[in-house]
């Protein structure tokens, strides 16, 4: 009979169906696989749309202080004036597992309160286990007025002096 | 037997439907009786008539996996009830758990057992994986089961997890915060995967939809069916493991019903009676909703994930995210198959040389894990004392390394020092890994105060 006979000495047409089935089989499971993770796919979401193109307006560039921080907690950012006039918005996400960063003032640094990591005013590294300096958002100064795009934060090794905006 | 009781056609109605639906006797008189119950009883049949008699006492298995199994479905109850109240949204999810606590009858309690229940299964489950490699119940029938046991453990874990974030609380937020941000230092795909996790590049109603939808579905759905899997293997492999008794033939058996049962009541009863005497003392906690302005200081990881926020205190974060838990999780997965010589079974510790060897591998990390904490901490800075390395080498490769090195030394020093065989040795090195990683979790939950800095627990 056969459908006793061993795989190799099957006819060429039922080896080739059953091959045609476990094709057949695999594209449906692709197929399902591929659903799943266009459901799990984050930019179709919400969230992630609103917060497309938006731009925070600071304020005129007098209001802030050279060596301040002011937190802007809407836009999720820090303006920094530096002393010698620049600026820079440092995203208040600590670089080491995303805790937000408060500025203490007496000590002149962000420190982060979940693993102990610290930045200056730049945004650079004072104290690991923060691997990178806080990442920047784009900021622009239009008729005197100090604007930072929010869209996306911008990662970064260390400070960089081209990093800086001035007015 | 029922037969005749049965078909008797001149019982009245009542009497008639009652047999239909009990087509023999419930309360039993006879061994006889016993035993049709038990093969004849949907929820009894998938056990056996008669079990080893010497596989029944307590402390050969401390009834740990049937309090998991009972946890488990503490919480699909009490979960399920849950699902009632809850709003899974970043603006309704802590109001709807404050209103359920604060307006519904016994609210706060199945809250309460509902947390209870998740923080004891992962307890419970840890203690269970411990007895199957103390008493070797992973060799032979038993080598996939030991598998699906650990699958069922990750599952047990991504569930508390996913569950961790749906109070919306400061804790809640700031904990899945964390957690997900580990997830970025893998390497390539690691930005990718937190986006994945937290559907988007915040955590926030998306996450919850996610996490909610994994919580309540994806994860109790898997759990069931490997849960069938894991029992019905049991079943297959005759049993738990039975003690090694040199010489005996045949093993003296007695029946199921009552003599197993009955022990397994009592420890269903007891384990319901202290989840309702936790949750009634210590109510679950609601702290204040989730703030994404401000993070708690400290801010710590479920208490089942601070091993791994402890190993990244002293790790550079591709070796404490991904090479370690890799690496261990391999040697959990392989230690089945792992090729022993005169391989052992059956009894605690294997032979009295493991209960030695045991003994030295928990003494050892009881002592080696805080010392070498504190050194990290106080002593020694890798990266200020060996410049010009690259981080990923000096705080990574070359502590692993170390590492590495002492688990080697140890397993031939058991094997030297105490005439161990492999089963023994193998046990040791796992007791030892185990070991460290409870310290390190201790470490984490009670000695970590503000800024993650060691404190003494009474001064957090």
């Amino acid at each position: 009979m056969e459908a006793t006979q061993s795989p190799g000495s099957a006819p060429s047409r039922r080896r080739f169906l059953t091959a045609l089935w476990v094709a057949l089989g695999g594209v449906a499971f692709t197929e399902l696989v591929w659903i799943a993770i266009s459901f799990l796919r984050p930019s179709l979401r919400r969230s992630s749309r609103i917060e497309i193109g938006a731009i925070v307006s600071a304020g005129p560039v007098e209001r802030f202080a050279p060596g301040s921080v002011t937190a802007f907690r809407d836009g999720k950012f820090y303006l920094v004036r530096l002393e010698d006039g620049g600026f820079l918005a440092l995203h208040r996400k600590c670089t080491h597992l995303g805790c937000t960063v408060p500025w203490i003032a007496e000590e002149g640094r962000f420190a982060c309160p979940c693993h102990a990591s610290a930045f200056d005013l730049r945004g650079d590294v004072l104290n690991p286990p923060a691997p990178r300096a806080l990442d920047l958002f784009p900021v622009r100064i239009e008729n005197g007025i100090v604007k930072v795009d929010v869209t996306a934060p911008i990662r970064r090794l260390a400070f960089d002096p081209s990093q800086v905006v001035r007015a | 037997m029922s037969e005749s009781r049965q078909s008797d056609p001149n019982a009245s109605l009542i009497a008639r439907v009652w047999r239909s639906v009990f087509r023999g006797p419930i309360l039993p008189e006879s061994d006889r009786d016993r035993k049709w119950i038990v093969f004849n009883t949907l929820l009894l049949h998938a056990r056996p008539i008669r079990v080893p008699a010497s596989t029944i006492r307590y402390t050969h298995t401390f009834g740990l996996g049937g309090m998991s199994l009972l946890l488990v479905l503490l919480l699909m109850g009490s979960g399920a009830l849950l699902m009632l109240a809850y709003e899974p949204s970043s603006q309704g999810a802590h109001d709807s758990l404050a209103s359920l606590e604060r307006d519904v009858l016994f609210g706060r309690l199945v809250r309460s057992v509902h947390y209870w229940s998740a923080n004891l299964v992962v307890f419970a489950l840890c203690l269970h994986v411990l007895r199957v490699l103390l008493t070797g119940a992973f060799r032979g029938p038993r080598q996939f089961n030991w598998i699906v046991g650990l699958s069922l453990l990750a599952c047990v874990l991504l569930s508390n997890f996913t569950g961790y974030l749906l109070p919306w609380d400061q804790d809640s937020y700031w904990a899945v915060t964390i957690v997900t941000g580990m997830v970025e230092y893998v390497p390539l795909v690691g930005g990718w995967l937190q986006r994945v996790i937290r559907s988007g590049a915040e955590i926030g109603t998306s996450t919850i939809l996610t996490f909610y939808a994994l919580h309540t579905t994806f994860v109790p759905g898997a759990l069931i069916a490997l849960m069938a899997l894991h029992f019905w293997r049991v079943r297959k492999a005759g049993g738990v493991v039975r003690p090694d008794v040199p010489g005996a033939g045949r093993p003296e058996t007695v029946l199921f019903l009552p003599n197993l049962l009955i022990r397994e009541v009592a420890v269903a009863l007891t384990l319901i009676a202290c989840v309702l005497a936790l949750a009634m003392v210590f109510p679950a906690a609601l702290g204040e909703a989730a703030n994404p302005g401000m993070s708690p200081n400290p801010a710590k990881a479920p208490w089942y994930f601070m091993g791994f926020q402890e190993l990244l205190l002293h790790f550079d974060p591709v070796f404490a995210v991904l090479v370690i838990p890799v690496v261990v999780a391999a040697g959990l997965l392989s230690l089945p198959y792992l090729r022993c010589e005169a391989a052992r079974e059956g009894n605690w510790f294997l032979s009295d040389t493991g209960r030695r060897t045991t003994g030295v591998a928990a003494l050892l990390g009881l002592v080696a894990t805080p010392a070498w904490i504190v050194i990290d901490e106080f002593l020694i800075d890798p990266a200020a004392s060996l410049p010009g390395i690259p981080p990923v080498l000096s705080y990574g490769a070359l502590p692993f390394a170390i590492l590495l090195g002492v688990v080697v030394g140890f397993f031939v020093f058991v094997k030297r020092r105490y005439g161990a065989g492999d089963s023994e040795s193998i046990q040791a090195v796992f007791i030892l890994l185990g070991t460290v990683f409870s310290i390190l979790t201790l470490i984490g939950v009670w000695f970590r105060g503000k800024g993650m800095a060691l404190k003494w627990p009474w001064n957090l």
